[in-house]
């Protein structure tokens, strides 16, 4: 129980201090309604709906990775995840609530970008939207994890993403065969298995990333 | 209490604290000189857990929980209040009458009528204050302080001092600082970094 109290404590600083910052959900949405809108008049209409469920998935990709470049912007500020590690909590605990953290800004961007994606492109059905929901929580815990690493590093901005982006490529593959194989439901199971092994993963080794 | 022969980090082939001996007891108050870039901070970051040495033997037997460590940085969210910030703090050392606390220390460190107000609108006094409050919360044993007086004006450094006085033989304290003459009343021992 104090684990999980600790966990909603550090994940609720994060909404409040996006709440009061605004520096990255708007990012967020501007961006992935942005994308949507330049790959809805660069695709010609008879290119079929599976080049529209690619074209969502680099738009969630890009989107996620935008919120995770600036997931750990507030700890670094003031040194303050220093802070948190000199606490009793378990550090597990500080990935976990940065991961539900950065979970919520992406369901809130996919809240406005998957009508968005409907409106301009295709429907989406129940094994689609599992699919991205599975891979959104993927995304999150492996992208906690290699955004608190490259920001360890000097270039955060250049390690993200040559660190998230190939960790990334069974998500996409699992999130566009949910929506465009008649066999969907073998790629939910594939993003179901993705998802714990690289949640246990993020979650054992994140204080060996950010102690020495 | 602490107990280092031959500490030694190296960063890389940077070698930034080289061969230190330390010893303090229970209830010492010790007080770290040398001139910039001696290896103070480097030091007080391995007493506090922060980092480990690349080379010799240092021993703090205190529980991490336990240890209170002032850094250069207020190591405070930006964004939320001093209140807030304290009490996320407080919860995470599992403090159970933390509110009661943290508005003692609020208003002994004269932060009480800011207390809901952002950190980000804060002066660089006031940072040190709540950094201050920040490192007492949690009542440590070990207390490890790096330039406590720094941006502090008159008032706050005498508050300070009067803080360090009370925890005299109660905590063990470490400090380093480039004004040692100030803690010379309340020091059991020094270290000279070269």
């Amino acid at each position: 129980m104090t684990y999980l109290s600790d966990v909603a404590a550090l994940g609720r600083k994060d909404l409040r201090v996006e709440l009061r910052g605004r520096d990255t959900l708007p990012a967020m949405l501007l961006f992935v309604l942005s994308a949507l809108v330049v790959f809805h008049f660069a695709i010609p209409d008879d290119a079929g709906d599976t080049a529209a469920y690619g074209l969502l998935w680099v738009a969630i990709v890009f989107t996620a990775l935008l919120g995770l470049a600036r997931a750990w912007v507030p700890e670094q500020e003031h040194g303050v995840l220093e802070g948190l590690l000199l606490a009793p909590c378990d550090r597990s605990a500080i990935w976990l609530g940065k991961a539900l953290a950065t979970l919520a800004f992406l369901l809130a961007s996919q809240a406005v970008a998957l009508p968005a994606f409907v409106l301009f492109f295709e429907p989406l059905d129940m094994t689609a939207l599992a699919g991205v929901l599975l891979a959104d929580v993927g995304i999150c815990a492996v992208g906690s994890l290699m955004s608190a690493m490259a920001a360890a590093g000097r270039a955060r901005e250049l390690l993200l993403p040559l660190l998230f982006l190939p960790l990334a490529i069974p998500l996409i593959v699992g999130g566009v065969g949910s929506a465009v194989s008649p066999d969907g439901e073998r790629f939910l199971l594939f993003l179901l298995l993705y998802d714990a092994v690289f949640a246990v993963l993020s979650w054992a080794s994140f204080e060996y990333v950010v102690t020495e | 209490m602490i107990l280092g022969r031959e500490v030694e980090k190296r960063y890389g082939r940077k070698r930034v604290l080289r061969g230190v001996d330390i010893a303090v007891a229970a209830g010492g108050f010790a007080v770290v000189t040398g001139p910039n870039g001696s290896g103070k901070t480097t030091l007080l970051r391995l007493l506090a857990g922060l980092a480990v040495p690349s080379r010799g033997d240092l021993t703090v037997e205190v529980d991490r929980s336990r240890i209170g460590y002032l850094a250069h940085e207020p190591l405070v969210y930006r964004e939320l209040t001093a209140s807030e910030n304290l009490d996320l703090f407080g919860r995470l050392y599992r403090m159970p009458e933390r509110r009661e606390r943290i508005g003692m220390l609020l208003e002994r460190f004269s932060l009480w009528d800011a207390r809901n107000e952002r950190v980000s609108t804060y002066s660089r006094g006031m940072l040190q204050r709540l950094a201050l409050c920040r490192t007492l919360l949690h009542e440590p044993h070990l207390l490890v302080l790096d330039e406590p007086y720094s941006a502090l004006d008159e008032d706050g450094a005498a508050l300070l001092d009067r803080e360090l006085e009370a925890l005299v033989g109660v905590s063990t304290v470490v400090v380093a600082t480039h004004d040692p003459g100030r803690l010379e009343p309340f020091a059991s021992g020094g270290l000279a970094l070269a």
